[in-house]
């Protein structure tokens, strides 16, 4: 279960966090995390409240300076970064207003910028909305919104907290859209995220629980590595806290093979996630 | 309903900035104010000039305080005097019998009624000329103040809920990973407010002259740089209150906390020099006060600039001391956080560009 170190064996590997630890008081919020951003490739970071995704993200943009531990990324101007619930909008400029701010900021002019806006625009879904008040915009209209904001400048490493997170499922495909694009592109992208088939799309996922890796890799390898065994039924089959609904069924996590009767499923992400979470968390299962 | 008030009791508790107001606030208010309340100005600064100074400033009664005699002075002299505010009122007398003259400052309200009052009690033997504000009116007075006034408002309330807004819509945040220096930042934020705060006083002081007929004796750059100043100032103080307030309701809170006892303390409405001298020193904490001292002497008394040096001066302090305070609060909120209980890069932590990048 120990997580692959990022970057190794990878010559193509620019930016990342390698083992960072971060810590508020006695809280770690990160204990010797590492995580590559690849050029062209989706960095998906998963975990529940607390894992400790934000931090890492913040990290990664130099918003929070590690205890140790060894952070690279580009230059400030060829960052993109989105922060949760988009609040990196200012909600009482227009949509319009919004890109013209974050171009001047980035000092973008000319044809070239004015069809890059008209090209976000139009993906995002956003060109009939330019004079409208972000704070007016739908949830998943100002998220687009932010996104487009965090890519206009065609950064090199873009950093998404969670940008899909209250996003209507269509405004979630559209988000997807611009976020493959701009990997296609050649960006490095890093988003966390708290939906797992989101993360099965991605080129590495980061498992974080509780400020510490509990698996990286590609998503199929995660899976493959999945601990123990997951069965599905329509009971909790052994202790009843490690046991989870999935629609109709139960899916329970052995830290051995199934016991008589019980039938083991191949795991998603979600059921790999948690699987991990278990066996961390209950360290004698696996002993 | 139990719950309900259990529930709004733990949240007062938690909120300890309006626990100390709940509490603190009324007994300083009542001590401060109680002390400062006062309209009556028992003494008023009097110089003696003219042939008959020396008898006449050994007649002299209260509220008339003698801290001058010069029998070579005259009525120049004496006009002189009450222009650099050396003075509050000046008694001129004439060779031989009859009434002396004194000349009052009519700027400063309060004592000037106090000081005209007790010339009209005198039986004639004090006929009081009031200069800069013959008539006494309280609006010649108080136009003056309210340009300060206004400024203070304008310059602490509008910026540091501009700036609290920005931080709790999290843009703050956005603005810190851009390619913007903390300095673009910091008079970004800032400039619109200046100007706005400066448009302001401008329309303040044009209808303040129209509409109550204030007249502006003095000189307009001497107010401007007076006011530049107090911009300064208060907009330093804005800043600094934003650094210290999560939301634009703890921004206001605080706003109007350093708002209050300005106007209050500043000399607007209660004369300095009336208060109890424990209180009147908190008013020369306050940059209003200085303010007043500027505007009133420029635009009433055209006052020689050598008389505002002091007041000029002091502003300028405050100035540079808030400000720099401010924008270094400020540009702590735009560095990234650092590891509690360490104040500089712990052994072991690299930040660092790739090959195309730079270190942040």
């Amino acid at each position: 279960m120990t997580p692959a170190v990022p970057g190794s064996g990878n010559a193509t590997q620019n930016w990342g966090a390698r083992e960072v630890t971060v810590a508020f008081g006695a809280t770690t919020a990160l204990d010797a995390v590492s995580l590559a951003a690849v050029p062209g490739q989706v960095a998906a970071v998963v975990g529940g409240d607390g894992a400790g995704k934000t931090t890492l993200l913040r990290t990664l943009v130099g918003r929070i300076r590690p205890q140790s531990g060894r952070v690279e990324a580009p230059a400030t101007a060829d960052c993109g970064f989105m922060p949760t619930g988009a609040s990196g909008v200012w909600q009482d400029l227009t949509v319009a207003e919004n890109l013209a701010f974050v171009a001047a900021a980035y000092h973008l002019a000319g044809p070239a910028y004015d069809q890059r806006r008209a090209h976000l625009l139009r993906t995002a879904g956003l060109d009939h909305a330019e004079d409208r008040l972000a704070g007016a915009l739908s949830g998943g209209m100002r998220q687009k919104l932010a996104f487009c904001l965090a890519i206009l400048h065609e950064p090199k490493l873009l950093v998404l907290d969670e940008p899909s997170t209250g996003v209507d499922p269509v405004s979630r495909v559209d988000l997807w859209r611009l976020i493959s694009r701009a990997a296609a592109d050649g960006t490095a992208v890093v988003m966390a995220t708290t939906y797992l088939d989101e993360a099965e799309r991605a080129s590495t996922c980061l498992v974080l629980d509780q400020g510490h890796a509990l698996a990286m890799g590609a998503p199929a390898d995660i899976l493959a590595r999945t601990p123990g065994t997951v069965t599905t039924g329509d009971r909790p089959a052994g202790r009843p806290e490690l046991s989870w609904r999935r629609g109709h069924a139960t899916r329970s996590w052995h830290p051995g093979p199934p016991g008589p009767g019980e039938q083991a499923v191949a795991p998603d992400m979600e059921d790999a996630v948690i699987a991990f979470t278990f066996a961390d968390r209950t360290p004698e299962t696996t002993a | 309903m139990w719950a309900m008030i259990l529930k709004e009791f733990l949240e007062l508790r938690r909120d300890r900035r309006t626990m100390a107001m709940i509490i603190a606030l009324p007994l300083v208010l009542l001590v401060v104010f109680g002390y400062a309340a006062n309209f009556r100005v028992s003494d008023v600064p009097t110089y003696v000039y003219g042939p008959q100074a020396e008898q006449t400033a050994a007649a002299l009664k209260a509220p008339y305080d003698v801290t001058k005699v010069d029998p070579s002075g005259d009525a120049d002299d004496a006009r002189e005097a009450l222009r650099s505010r050396d003075a509050g009122a000046v008694v001129v007398t004439q060779p031989g019998a009859g009434p002396a003259t004194v000349m009052i400052d009519g700027s400063n309200l309060f004592s000037a009624q106090a000081a005209a009052s007790a010339a009209l009690a005198s039986g004639g033997a004090l006929k009081p000329n009031v200069l800069f504000n013959p008539q006494l009116k309280t609006s010649w007075v108080m136009v003056p103040a309210l340009i300060g006034m206004i400024m203070a408002f304008i310059g602490t309330i509008i910026t540091a809920i501009g700036l609290v807004r920005e931080r709790q819509a999290g843009t703050l945040e956005q603005l810190a990973v851009m390619p913007f220096k903390a300095s673009d930042v910091i008079v970004g934020k800032i400039a619109p407010y200046f100007v706005l705060a400066a448009v302001d006083m401008i329309l303040v002081t044009v209808l303040g002259c129209l509409l109550f007929g204030v007249p502006f004796t003095g000189s307009v750059a001497v107010l401007a740089l007076g006011s530049a100043l107090f911009l300064f100032t208060v907009l330093g103080i804005g800043v600094l209150i934003s650094s210290f307030s999560q939301n634009q309701g703890q921004a206001m809170q605080m706003a109007l906390l350093t708002l209050m006892p300005q106007i209050l303390l500043s000399g607007m409405i209660f004369p300095l020099e009336a208060m109890a001298a424990g209180v009147r020193w908190i008013g020369y904490l306050f940059p209003l006060t200085y303010f007043n001292l500027i505007s009133n002497g420029v635009m009433l008394r055209d006052a020689p600039i050598d008389s505002l040096v002091m007041p000029l001066a002091v502003l300028a302090g405050m100035a540079v001391v808030v400000f720099t305070a401010a924008v270094l609060r400020f540009r702590r909120d735009l560095a990234p956080a650092a590891p509690k209980g360490t104040g500089k890069t712990p052994a072991g932590t690299a930040r660092v560009p790739a090959s195309a990048g730079e270190a942040r």
